[in-house]
C-alpha cells in the first residue's frame, strides 16, 4: 500500500514537471502558433544555469535566481532572434530551425560544460525526509516540487483568466488584428509570453537538477514525453496541460514501478524486465493514440 | 414531380447566433434560383451546409429524392453536387487547364493511377480545354493561377464546377470582385448555362440576379423572409424594407 | 485543339533528361574514378549517401509533395534495417524471425519482407495520423516512431540498445557483398530505381491528387476527392520505400541498433529534405549528399561539428528558398540567386 502511493507521489512529481514544460509549450502554440522543439533545451539551461550558481556559491536562493534568470533571458533573446522570424513561416520551417537550436544549445552546451553529467545536491533547508503516514516517509524535496507546480498552476489560472495581460494573451491567440486596433504592441506580448514559458520551463529544469543529473540532451528526453502531453491536454490548453500533465506521469510513473513484477509472474526476469521497459516506455505513447482516437483534438481543445 | 434540390426546414446556430433559421426552398431542374440577402444574412453558410462543410443541428437535404444531409462532401459531390467560392479556392502551383483536368480527373473516380504522366491524357486535357472554353478562358489553359487576374480565377472556379458534370450548381457570388465588363461576360457565360443545370444563386449584383433568375429567395438573419419569381420580389413590401430599400438595386 | 493542349512534358523536358542522364553516367563510373583519385575510400561514402538519399526521397513524396510534416520517418527505415539484421540472424540459427517467418541470406527477400512491414507499420500509424493534421501531426507521427524505438530498444533477443551486428551481409546470387564495388551498385540501383518511381508518382494521376491536397484541400474536397485516403497511401507507399532503404542501410553497416529508430534519424532526414529542396526530385538525395559530406569534412576537423551544422540549418531554414535544388535550378537558369 505504501508503495503505491511512494509511486502515486513520484507519479505526481513527474506530472508537475511536465506541467511546467508542457505549460509553456502549449501557450507558445496557441498564442504564436509556433511549435518549438527548442522548448526543452531552455530547461537544459535553467537545469545547467542552477547546477553551476550552486556549485559555485552554495546558495540555494542564488541558484533558482540564476536557473529561472537564464532560462527568461536566452528564451527571450531566442524569440527575438530567431522564433519571431517563424511566426508567418509553416511548420515544416519552424521544426527545422528550431531542431537547428537544439543543436546548437546541445553541442554549445557540451563545449562550455563538457559530457559529464553535473550532480546537483538537494538545499538543506529541504533534506531529508517527512513521516507521511505511520511507516511511510517520503522526501521532503519531492513533496516541495509537487507543491510549486500547483502552486504555478494556480498562479497561471489567476494570470490567463483574471488578469488584463492574461485577456490580452488570450485574445492575442485568436483575434490579432483586434488586439492590434486596441494599440497593444502584439509583439511585445510575444516575447514576453515566450519568456514566460521559457522561465517556467527553466523552473522545472532547476528542480529536476536534484533528482535526475544534469546533462546534455536531458531537454529532449523530456520534450517528446512533454509533447505527448500537450497532445493529449489539447494544443492550446493550459488546463489540458495540467490534467495531461498528470495522466502522463501517473501512467509512466506506475507502469515502470508495477509493469516488471507483474510481467515476472509469467516469464523469465530479465526477460521480463527489459519488456516491460520497453513496454512502459510505450505505454504514454499508446495512451496518447488512444485519446486520439476517441478525440482528435485532445481532452481540451482551445479554439473548439 | 419532384424538384431537384429539396431544403426542407435547415437549421444551425452557432453559440446564441441563429445562423440558419428554418430555411425551406428548391430548385427545380434547369432552373436559376437566386438567394440574395444582406451580409451576414447567412447565405455562404447555407452553401456550406449544403455542400456538407457545416453540419445543419435539423432539417433535411434532398437531391434527386435521395437525402444526402448526412454525406459528406465528396460523396455529395459524386452524387451531383458542384459549387464555386466567393473567395477563390484554386491550386495556385498548376496551370488553368491542370486545375479544371484535375476536377474531370475526380469526376472519373480514378485517381489511383501511379506511373503515367497525367499531363498526357488527352481524356483529360480535351474535357478540361472545353470547359476553359465555355468560360471564356482557353487563351489562358497554360497560364499558372498565380498569375491569372481576379476576374479569370472567377473564370476559372466555374470552369472546375463544370468539370464535375453537377446536376446543381452552388454559386457562391461569382460576380464579387470583377469589373463591369467582367461581370456582363459572367452574365453572358451562366445565361448559356441555363436550362442544362440546376443553379442556386447567391449573389449581390441585383442587375445580375435579375437577368438570369427564374425565381428569386430572400435570405435576412438566416430566415426567408419571402420567395417568388422576380417581378413579385422587386415589389414585395417586406423585401424592400429589409434589403433593396438600402437603394443599391 | 489538340495542339493547344499538348504541353511540354511538366516534369522532364529534354535538357533535364540529358542532364539526368549524364549524372547517373558519372554516379556509374564514379568507383572507377575514385581508383584513379586513390580515394577508394569515398565509394561506399557515395554509397551511404545514395541510400540516404532514397529514404529521405521517399519522405519527401509525403512531406514535400503532400505536404505532410511526418516526424517519424526513422520508424520505417530503422524497422527495415532490423529486418536485413534479424533475418540474418535467423538464417544463421535457423529460427524465426520475429517470430514470423523464416530468415534469409537473399538480399532481395528481405527486401521484400522490409517493404511489406514498412507498409503495414505506415498503415497503422498513418491510419491514425491522419485523423490529425497540423501540429497535432507532427507530434503524434514523432510518438509512434518512439514507440517504435522503444519496442526494438526493450528486445534483448535482438541486442536492445547495443544494436544487432551482422555476421555476413545479406547477398544477391552470386555477388561478392564483400566488395565496396558491389555494394555501391546495388545502393545506386536501388537509388536510380526510388528516383524514377517517384518521379513518375509525382506526374501521375494520384501525385496530382497529392500535390493538390497540399496546395488547397477545400478546393480538393469541393471536386470530389477524399482527402485522408490518398494521403494514406503516400503515407504508405513512402513507408515501404523508407523500409528498404533501411534494408540497404544495415546490410551496408552490417550493423542496426536503434540509433536507426532514434527521432534525430527522422529529424536528420528532414534536415535532407530541407537542405536539398522540398518537393523537387533531387533534393533528397543533394540534402544526402551535403549533411553526409559536412559530417565527413567538419568532423574530420572536430567532434563538434554538429555546432556548425546547427547555425547552417538555421541559415538555410530562415534565408533561403528552395535548398541546393532551387540554387542550381536558378544558376542552371542563369539567373542570379
Amino acid at each position: 500500500m505504501t508503495l503505491v502511493l511512494e509511486q502515486v507521489l513520484n507519479g505526481l512529481q513527474l506530472g508537475v514537471m511536465l506541467f511546467l514544460l508542457a505549460a509553456g509549450l502549449t501557450l507558445v502554440f496557441g498564442v504564436m502558433g509556433v511549435i518549438n522543439l527548442a522548448h526543452g533545451s531552455l530547461y537544459m539551461v535553467g537545469a545547467y544555469a542552477a547546477a553551476i550558481v550552486a556549485a559555485k556559491t552554495g546558495s540555494a536562493v542564488l541558484s533558482v535566481l540564476a536557473g529561472l534568470g537564464a532560462a527568461a533571458v536566452i528564451g527571450m533573446i531566442v524569440e527575438l532572434g530567431v522564433l519571431r522570424r517563424l511566426y508567418a513561416r509553416d511548420h515544416l520551417d519552424q521544426v527545422l530551425a528550431t531542431f537547428a537550436l537544439i543543436l546548437i544549445f546541445n553541442e554549445t552546451t557540451t563545449l562550455l560544460f563538457g559530457r559529464k553529467p553535473l550532480f546537483v545536491s538537494v538545499p538543506k533547508m529541504l533534506e531529508g525526509s517527512v513521516e507521511l503516514m505511520p511507516g511511510f516517509t517520503y522526501p521532503i524535496y519531492r513533496l516541495a516540487v509537487i507543491g510549486v507546480g500547483l502552486l504555478v498552476a494556480v498562479g497561471l489560472y489567476v494570470l490567463i483568466n483574471r488578469t488584463r495581460i492574461g485577456m490580452l494573451v488570450r485574445a492575442g491567440a485568436t483575434h490579432r488584428q483586434m488586439v492590434r486596433a486596441l494599440g497593444v504592441d502584439i509583439r511585445m506580448i510575444f516575447t514576453l509570453v515566450f519568456g514566460l514559458g521559457a522561465l517556467l520551463a527553466g523552473l522545472a529544469g532547476l528542480m529536476a537538477g536534484p533528482i535526475l543529473s544534469v546533462q546534455v540532451g536531458m531537454g529532449e528526453q523530456i520534450l517528446i514525453l512533454t509533447f505527448v502531453v500537450v497532445v493529449i491536454g489539447g494544443i492550446g490548453s493550459v488546463r489540458g496541460a495540467l490534467l495531461g500533465a498528470l495522466i502522463v506521469g501517473l501512467v509512466d510513473t506506475l507502469l515502470r514501478a508495477f509493469l516488471p513484477g507483474l510481467l515476472r509472474q509469467v516469464m523469465q526476469g530479465p526477460d521480463a524486465d527489459a519488456l516491460a521497459a520497453g513496454v512502459s516506455s510505450m505505454g504514454v505513447y499508446l495512451l496518447m493514440a488512444l485519446v486520439l482516437l476517441v478525440r482528435p483534438r485532445g481532452l481540451f481543445p482551445a479554439h473548439a | 414531380m419532384t424538384a431537384l434540390l429539396e431544403v426542407k426546414g435547415l437549421r444551425k446556430r452557432f453559440g446564441g447566433l441563429v445562423a440558419t433559421d428554418n430555411v425551406t426552398l428548391d430548385v427545380q431542374a434547369g432552373e436559376v434560383h437566386a438567394l440574395i440577402g444582406p451580409n451576414g444574412a447567412g447565405k455562404s453558410t447555407l452553401i456550406n451546409q449544403l455542400m456538407g462543410l457545416l453540419r445543419q443541428d435539423a432539417g433535411e437535404i434532398v437531391l434527386a429524392g435521395d437525402r444526402i444531409d448526412q454525406l459528406p462532401e465528396p460523396e455529395r459531390v459524386r452524387r451531383g453536387l458542384g459549387r464555386t467560392f466567393q473567395i477563390t479556392q484554386l491550386l495556385p502551383e498548376f496551370t488553368a487547364l491542370e486545375n479544371v483536368a484535375l476536377a474531370v480527373q475526380a469526376r472519373e473516380g480514378h485517381s489511383f493511377r501511379f506511373l503515367r504522366a497525367a499531363a498526357h491524357e488527352e481524356r483529360l486535357n480535351a474535357p478540361a480545354l472545353q470547359r476553359l472554353k465555355e468560360v471564356g478562358l482557353a487563351a489562358k489553359a497554360q497560364v499558372k493561377v498565380a498569375s491569372l487576374s481576379q476576374g479569370e480565377r472567377k473564370q476559372l472556379e466555374l470552369a472546375i464546377a463544370l468539370a464535375g458534370e453537377p446536376r446543381l450548381l452552388l454559386l457562391d457570388e461569382p460576380m464579387a470582385g470583377l469589373g463591369p465588363a467582367e461581370s456582363g461576360e459572367m452574365v453572358e457565360t451562366l445565361r448559356k448555362l441555363k436550362g442544362s443545370v440546376g443553379i442556386l444563386l447567391v449573389e449581390h449584383d441585383m442587375d445580375a440576379v435579375f437577368a438570369l433568375a427564374d425565381r428569386i429567395s430572400v435570405l435576412v438573419y438566416g430566415k426567408i423572409i419571402a420567395s417568388g419569381d422576380p417581378a413579385a420580389i422587386r415589389d414585395d413590401e417586406a423585401v424592400r424594407t429589409a434589403y433593396l430599400g438600402e437603394g443599391d438595386a | 485543339m489538340t495542339d493547344a493542349v499538348s504541353l511540354p512534358a511538366p516534369a522532364m523536358r529534354k535538357g533535364a533528361a540529358v542532364g539526368w542522364l549524364a549524372v547517373a553516367v558519372l554516379l556509374a563510373v564514379f568507383p572507377t574514378i575514385a581508383d584513379a583519385l586513390g580515394q577508394p575510400a569515398l565509394v561506399p561514402l557515395v554509397g551511404r549517401i545514395l541510400i540516404y538519399g532514397m529514404a529521405a526521397a521517399t519522405l519527401n513524396l509525403v512531406l514535400g509533395y503532400g505536404g505532410l510534416v511526418s516526424f517519424g520517418h526513422a520508424a520505417y527505415f530503422g524497422l527495415g534495417g532490423y529486418v536485413a539484421g534479424v533475418m540474418a540472424l535467423s538464417a544463421r540459427n535457423g529460427d524465426l524471425a520475429f517470430g514470423l517467418f523464416p530468415g534469409t541470406d537473399q538480399l532481395l527477400v528481405a527486401l521484400a519482407v522490409a517493404a511489406v512491414m514498412g507498409a503495414v507499420l505506415a498503415a497503422v500509424i498513418g491510419s491514425l495520423s491522419l485523423r490529425t493534421s497540423g501540429v497535432q501531426f507532427i507530434m503524434i507521427t514523432l510518438a509512434f516512431a518512439q514507440m517504435v524505438y522503444f519496442l526494438f530498444l526493450s528486445l534483448k533477443a535482438y541486442g536492445g540498445d547495443d544494436g544487432l551486428p551482422m555476421r555476413r551481409r545479406l547477398g544477391i546470387g552470386a555477388l561478392d557483398m564483400r566488395d565496396d564495388r558491389v555494394l555501391y551498385f546495388v545502393a545506386l540501383t536501388g537509388a536510380v530505381i526510388v528516383f524514377l518511381v517517384i518521379w513518375r508518382i509525382t506526374v501521375s494521376r494520384f501525385g496530382r491528387v497529392l500535390s493538390g491536397l497540399r496546395q488547397n484541400e477545400a478546393r480538393m474536397q469541393a471536386i470530389g476527392i477524399a482527402p485522408r485516403r490518398y494521403r494514406l497511401v503516400a503515407f504508405i507507399l513512402a513507408g515501404a520505400g523508407a523500409s528498404m532503404a533501411g534494408v540497404l542501410m544495415a546490410n551496408q553497416l552490417r550493423f542496426v541498433s536503434p540509433d536507426m529508430l532514434h527521432w534525430t534519424k527522422s529529424g536528420e532526414l528532414m534536415i535532407m529534405v530541407i537542405l536539398g529542396g522540398v518537393g523537387t526530385l533531387a533534393g533528397p538525395f543533394l540534402g544526402a549528399a551535403a549533411l553526409v559530406g559536412l559530417e565527413t569534412v567538419l568532423g574530420a576537423f572536430t567532434e563538434r561539428w554538429q555546432l556548425l551544422l546547427g547555425p547552417i540549418l538555421l541559415a538555410v531554414v530562415l534565408y533561403t528558398h528552395g535548398g541546393i535544388a532551387g540554387l542550381v535550378t536558378k544558376l542552371v537558369k542563369g539567373r542570379a540567386p
